[in-house]
């Protein structure tokens, strides 16, 4: 593995997309933010915690996370049909997932808080932009926390470890091929929320890869932290 | 890594701040896991938790330090009902054992005929509280069903004349100050009454128009002010300029 393999949007193999990520940006929701890694750009807006229906869905003891994700019809080359489909489905249930251990709800029994994320621009690694934008949207919303959440795809071009994949890169079909390999975690915790995997990987390098995805994960809990403080006085100084 | 160095000598400062001047406190905004403080000596208050030897916060808003203890104010948010909250609402319908009110939560409250301070007949409802009518009452009970309110107390009941306008639920506190600080000098300086709802609905009835527009701007300005400190000296300074 040599560490100057040449990706083919010129970044090195640990360097994200240019990452933008802002807070506040739906007004009628209780908590909203925007996440985008270079051309994938994710929006998510949180409501409640407000009264469950269906009610035999309530949990007395506790309030319950729900997320949906989906992409838009024009996010992607060839219109995706719009309306909730295999992929969507999974990876809304996925979301919910990798956001609910951050997440406290004791406070608020038989409610429930809705997340709702939507993939304006796809260009590989929307779920882990749509973790990263409902989490900012959920402690946007005065959420009880444990921490925030940060996601990103980690994956592999040929023997190469590479971190947040483009679409291009994700169709790489030399040598051993693509692997995708999106991953969250707790931002301050060693602990991780998601874990997929799409390709082939060598168990030795598992290891490698996780904590390549680690270290991005930092560079993404820098932008987060960033844009939630900027929203509280309009980026000027206390 | 370092920049959690910098918020800890923040953190620091503002203690040494604090002790300067007990009125003035440093708040810096955190966001949820980040770690406030360090130090065996602080104790957590609300909306922060230990974590070894680290205070961190659990919420995203301004954290506080106030003398040993680490306090963190929310500053955005629905408004989440507890008991005791005095809340503004709007009768919304009238059933055969009370009165449902609108008062901005996950669910309506609900307002018993027995709990109203005088004997309400049971067919002349509409007489003591119509629909549209804004009270201010207590919430008695809050359960998974729904929220209890009462009547009986200091200061509760129907709210006649003047108007009702909204700030942010978790800005209240600020709204309110300390011990009840800043309304009481916006009440002073403009002569008019004011009835602050936890769920974020402010009522206020004054002699003239013109006192009633500028007990709003003022309301209206420190609920946008959340992260400066000493407040109730600025707005005082403001009432002022005013004049």
């Amino acid at each position: 593995m040599s560490k100057e393999y040449k990706r083919s949007d010129g970044r090195k193999n640990n360097q994200l997309r240019p990452i933008v990520a802002k807070v506040g940006i739906i007004p009628n929701a209780d908590g909203s933010a925007m996440f985008a890694f270079g051309g994938t750009i994710a929006i998510a807006a949180v409501y409640g915690p407000r009264q469950l229906h269906p009610q035999h869905m309530q949990n007395p003891s506790t309030g319950i996370l729900r997320c949906n994700y989906d992409l838009l019809s024009f996010s992607v080359y060839d219109r995706k049909k719009p309306g909730p489909s295999r992929r969507s489905n999974e990876i809304s249930k996925v979301t919910e997932w990798a956001l609910a251990p951050a997440l406290d709800l004791k406070e608020f029994p038989a409610q429930v808080v809705d997340v709702q994320i939507y993939i304006l621009q796809a260009d590989a690694g929307t779920r882990t932009a749509g973790i990263n934008a409902a989490s900012m949207a959920l402690a946007h919303a005065g959420l009880p926390m444990k921490d925030l959440i940060c996601s990103v795809a980690v994956g592999k071009n040929d023997k190469h470890l590479i971190v947040d994949l483009t679409k291009e890169e994700e169709d790489y079909e030399e040598g051993e091929g693509a692997t995708d390999f999106a991953m969250a975690k707790l931002a301050n915790h060693d602990e991780l929320t998601l874990l997929q995997m799409d390709g082939k990987i060598q168990p030795n390098i598992v290891k490698d890869a996780l904590k390549l995805g680690s270290e991005a994960c930092k560079e993404v809990y820098e932008a987060q932290k960033k844009a939630l403080k900027e929203v509280v006085n309009g980026g000027e100084e206390k | 890594m370092s920049y959690i160095e910098n918020e800890n000598n923040e953190a620091h400062e503002a203690i040494r701040d604090s002790e300067d001047s007990s009125d003035f406190m440093k708040r810096f905004v955190v966001v949820p896991g980040e770690t406030i403080i360090e130090g065996e000596d602080y104790l957590p208050g609300e909306g922060t938790r230990r974590e070894g030897s680290k205070i961190v916060s659990s919420k995203f808003g301004l954290a506080e330090i106030a003398g040993r203890v680490i306090k963190l104010i929310p500053i955005f948010g629905a408004f989440i009902a507890r008991r005791n909250n005095v809340v503004i609402g709007r009768v919304t319908d009238i059933t055969y054992s009370g009165w449902l009110v609108d008062i901005d939560s996950s669910t309506s409250g609900f307002l018993p005929i027995d709990e109203s301070p005088r004997f309400v007949n049971r067919n002349e409802m509409d007489q003591y509280l119509a629909i549209g009518d804004v009270i201010a009452a207590k919430i008695w009970s809050v359960k998974t069903k729904g929220i209890d309110l009462t009547l009986k107390g200091k200061g509760l009941g129907k709210l006649e004349g003047g108007f009702i306008f909204r700030v942010i639920p978790s800005r209240v506190p600020r709204v309110i100050g300390r011990e009840g600080s800043m309304v009481n000098l916006i009440k002073d300086k403009t002569g008019c009454n004011i009835t602050v709802g936890q769920n974020g609905w402010i009522w206020i009835r004054g002699e003239t128009i013109d006192a009633e527009i500028k007990a709003r701007k003022a309301i209206e300005l420190v609920s946008e002010k959340v992260h400066v400190g000493g407040l109730t000296d600025k707005i005082e300074a403001w009432f002022m300029e005013e004049k």
